[in-house]
């Protein structure tokens, strides 16, 4: 039986109908047309599914979508404020840590996670942070570069 | 998808009324970190699905003398984690909750969920065995009060009834003198998959290097997390030394018999269990050594 729910997401609330074993990640995808989330492993390992929940970092893939009733969403389409792109994007692109692309936007939402709540993470702290997003393609190092270099960044936006 | 209804009652007293009506045919959502896993895997396919989060009142951590400290199951193990609650006493399970899966994970994961659960490698139960801690089970009949230790009869096999829910899971407070350490191996690294996981706590007789009680408890390494309790009482009473040490570490590898599996052979997990509790037994003498 399908519930009636609504959704918050990038500041927008949706009303739906899902199915109760409905994932978060198909709910975004399917019904809101989000697909920067991705689905890799389905099973919570990849985290390329990676959302924000009242700002902190989830599994979309094996968070059913009525466990999100209440809550805030971020994905990376709601990131960017006035047309400017968040510093971790920037970091992103301005230290080539993207090639695929498949694990970047749950890497960079994981990533503004960490650092909301570590602002002054050195690298132990942010390849620990990371521990739950995989990327076949770059070995981590730009990715850890751009993230470290991003704190600054922050810190002179909230100024 | 199959037919399954979804069902959240805002008490306990309601959760508690439904489980008895639906008996095994409900499965519990907590952070949904493993119930939603096997649900994708197909390994279950519930007719229904109680989702507790709207019950406050299963939430939280507190803290006195008297009772030691009180976890309510659906506290996430990411709050646990970052928690000024826990008391340094009880840092064991801040190092266990640390080592669980990863932030995400542990953003949804539950105390709860990983005890009940059960599964061989679970993360926080064996610091909570370490610390003798305890599991209050309530139903429409009553409640009662069961070890930690006691609670599993198999992988992913507890004495919880269908109509039970964990409620509480209380830890005494640990005498002035106990220290101990929570260490997890993971196959390549903090990606890499879990593996062996060794809880131990000591606690230090006054005045004396030696040791008037000892837990090694073991994940990972059998059907339900296990004591070695051969190991244990090498350590109690005599001398600490380096050879105690390691006389202890062989002992506890020796009395694992753990299968082949995805989380190694049964020969690396031996080693595995050797080499971590030699290193812990190391580290927590070195703290319990300072002390009076």
């Amino acid at each position: 039986m399908k519930h009636c729910m609504e959704l918050t997401v990038n500041g927008h609330t949706h009303e739906l109908f899902v199915d109760p074993l409905k994932s978060l990640a198909s709910v975004l995808r399917e019904d809101l047309g989000l697909t920067s989330v991705k689905v890799g492993c389905n099973s919570g390992n990849c985290g390329s599914c990676t959302v924000l929940m009242d700002g902190k970092a989830v599994k979309s893939c094996i968070t059913l979508a009525l466990q999100a009733k209440g809550k805030e969403i971020t994905t990376i389409e709601g990131l960017a404020a006035d047309g400017r792109l968040h510093p971790i994007q920037q970091a992103f692109i301005d230290h080539f840590a993207v090639q695929c692309g498949f694990c970047i936007p749950g890497m960079i939402l994981a990533a503004k996670a960490l650092l909301d709540e570590d602002p002054d993470a050195d690298e132990d702290r942010v390849r620990k942070g990371l521990s739950g997003n995989l990327c076949r393609c770059t070995g981590y190092v730009k990715i850890v570069e751009a993230i470290l270099a991003a704190k600054d960044g922050i810190k002179s936006q909230k100024e | 998808m199959n037919q399954c209804e979804f069902l959240e009652p805002a008490t306990l007293e309601e959760a508690l009324t439904l489980l008895h009506k639906l008996g095994g045919s409900a499965r519990v959502l907590a952070g949904g970190t493993d119930l939603v896993v096997m649900v994708r895997e197909k390994r279950t396919a519930p007719r229904y699905v109680m989702n507790l989060g709207n019950i406050q009142t299963l939430r939280g951590i507190c803290f006195d003398e008297a009772r030691g400290l009180v976890i309510k199951p659906l506290t996430t193990i990411r709050h646990i984690e970052l928690s000024p609650d826990v008391p340094g006493e009880y840092d064991i399970i801040r190092q266990a909750a640390r080592e669980l899966a990863d932030p995400a994970i542990r953003n949804m994961a539950t105390i709860g969920g990983n005890i009940c659960n059960a599964a061989p490698s679970a993360d926080m139960v064996p610091p909570l065995i370490a610390l003798a801690a305890s599991a209050k089970l309530v139903s429409i009949s009553g409640e009662r009060t069961v070890p930690v230790e006691e609670l599993f009869t198999g992988p992913y096999t507890t004495t919880i009834s269908d109509g039970e829910l964990l409620v509480e899971v209380m830890v005494p407070p640990p005498s002035v003198h106990t220290a101990g350490i929570y260490l997890k191996h993971h196959t390549r690294g903090p990606k890499g998959l879990g593996s062996v996981g060794v809880a131990l706590a000591l606690t230090k007789i006054p005045n004396k290097r030696s040791v008037s009680a000892a837990r090694i408890v073991l994940s990972a390494v059998s059907p339900t997390p296990m004591r070695a309790k051969g190991a244990e009482s090498t350590l109690i009473n005599g001398p600490i030394t380096r050879h105690v040490i390691k006389r202890a570490a062989s002992m506890a590898s020796d009395e694992t018999h753990p299968r082949d599996s995805f989380r190694g052979s049964s020969a690396y997990k031996k080693i595995l269990v050797k080499n971590l509790v030699e290193d812990g037994l190391s580290r927590v003498f070195h703290i319990i050594k300072a002390m009076n």
